[in-house]
């Protein structure tokens, strides 16, 4: 993107988080609390909810702030920005939501080393304006939460054989352990991958153009 | 004694960081090509997570918890995290020129490695009380890494001579390849409890 001399606009911005650019399934980063949460469905909606309210509030700030930041110094200028932000949301889960605070333990402090968020804060937000920032939050947190949410659904209807908690297949289907597991995770995600790798070459290769 | 042992088994093997906690993936991912940068890697990674997960220890039970600053804890952490790891940079190409050539290009990208940060929160989620606890702790966590980032390193060596499926290249196929590496961790759950 920086060798574009045109920064794309907040239209741009808002789209290309959702597939183009997507920071999980295209970027491949941001992929700790990718696999480590999102066993169920609800877990992975809330990380994927609490993420983007970080980056939302870190690419306001960042962006606001772009013209007083040093360059040696910016990388500590997001982080510390980030770390405030990532307290907030982790104050307010435990008020609110306790139970899933628990359950996500130590991986709501670990936004703060996310890629996804210092990497948004860098590419966009400290060179753009604010609306273009906010744009850019929207579409790269959206597209985080859907794949978070896809990998929580993978996962949680083949390992628990519910959705959302609610036990929706047939009592004599198997459920399958593994993608409650570790395992599970680093299955699942491969296979997305996989998948959405063989719809693009397919898609190029009935334009018929060779390179991908 | 037998307890630091057992912390130190238990980090490194049964609760692998990369493998069971997810933490520390992006390295795990990106920096697994070749062995020899597997090494430097895991080798800066325990280096760092030790000295950090040590400091941050000393950090919150002698300033945090006296002044009632516990809500602080994420902000100062990465603060410090952030600072050893410029600090380690910094001496390491002062007084140990080899060293800073073998892993120094690595050191940089550690500030944003979530299994530094991860340790230095485990530490007091899972409730170890001494320095000592949290030095076994972070250093064989950090070896943990180590183990896992050469075995894959080595696996994807010899993944150069194999005929994938083109939608398999690159990302999914390593993805496969963690996910058996963590079947095969998942042996070491179930010795003890901690």
């Amino acid at each position: 993107m920086s060798t574009v001399p045109q920064l794309p606009g907040a239209g741009e911005r808002l789209t290309q988080g959702w597939f183009a650019e997507n920071a999980i399934f295209v970027q491949l980063i941001g992929m700790c609390p990718t696999l480590a949460v999102t066993s169920t469905l609800p877990a992975a909606v809330t990380m994927g909810l609490a993420t983007t309210l970080v980056l939302l509030a870190s690419n306001i700030v960042t962006s606001l702030l772009r013209h007083h930041l040093q360059p040696h110094l910016r990388i500590l200028v997001y982080t510390l920005t980030i770390a405030t932000f990532v307290t907030i949301v982790d104050r307010l889960l435990a008020a609110f939501l306790p139970g899933m605070s628990r359950q996500l333990g130590p991986y709501v402090p670990l936004i703060i080393v996310n890629c996804l968020i210092i990497s948004r804060a860098e590419a966009c937000a400290s060179r753009q304006s604010v609306l273009i920032a906010i744009a850019d939050a929207l579409g790269q947190g959206g597209g985080f939460l859907l794949a978070l949410s896809s990998l929580g659904l993978v996962r949680e209807l083949l390992g628990f054989g519910s959705l959302w908690g609610v036990r929706c297949v047939p009592d004599e289907w198997p459920t399958f352990l593994i993608f409650g597991l570790p395992a599970g995770a680093f299955l699942t995600l491969g296979t997305l991958v996989a998948v959405l790798n063989a719809w693009k070459l397919s898609r190029s290769a009935s334009r018929g153009d060779n390179h991908v | 004694m037998f307890d630091l042992l057992f912390i130190g088994l238990s980090a490194a093997f049964i609760n692998n960081f990369v493998l069971t906690y997810f933490l520390g993936i992006c390295p795990f991912l990106g920096v697994s090509r070749k062995i020899d940068g597997a090494l430097g890697m895991g080798a800066a990674v325990t280096f760092v997570m030790t000295v950090a997960g040590g400091a941050t220890y000393l950090l919150h039970q002698y300033v945090l918890i006296p002044l009632g600053l516990e809500i602080l804890q994420y902000i100062a952490f990465i603060f410090v995290i952030a600072g050893t790891v410029q600090f380690v940079e910094l001496y390491v190409r002062r007084f140990y020129e080899p060293l800073h050539a073998a892993f120094g290009v690595y050191l940089p990208m550690i500030t944003t490695n979530c299994a530094v940060l991860g340790a230095c929160l485990l530490i007091w989620s899972r409730g170890y009380t001494t320095l000592a606890e949290a030095l076994v702790f972070s250093f064989c966590g950090g070896l943990g890494f180590l183990t896992a980032i050469v075995i894959m390193a080595g696996l994807r060596e010899e993944m150069v001579f194999a005929d994938i499926p083109q939608p398999l290249r690159g990302v999914p196929v390593s993805l496969f390849i963690a996910a058996i590496l963590a079947m095969a961790f998942t042996g070491f759950a179930g010795i003890g409890a901690r």
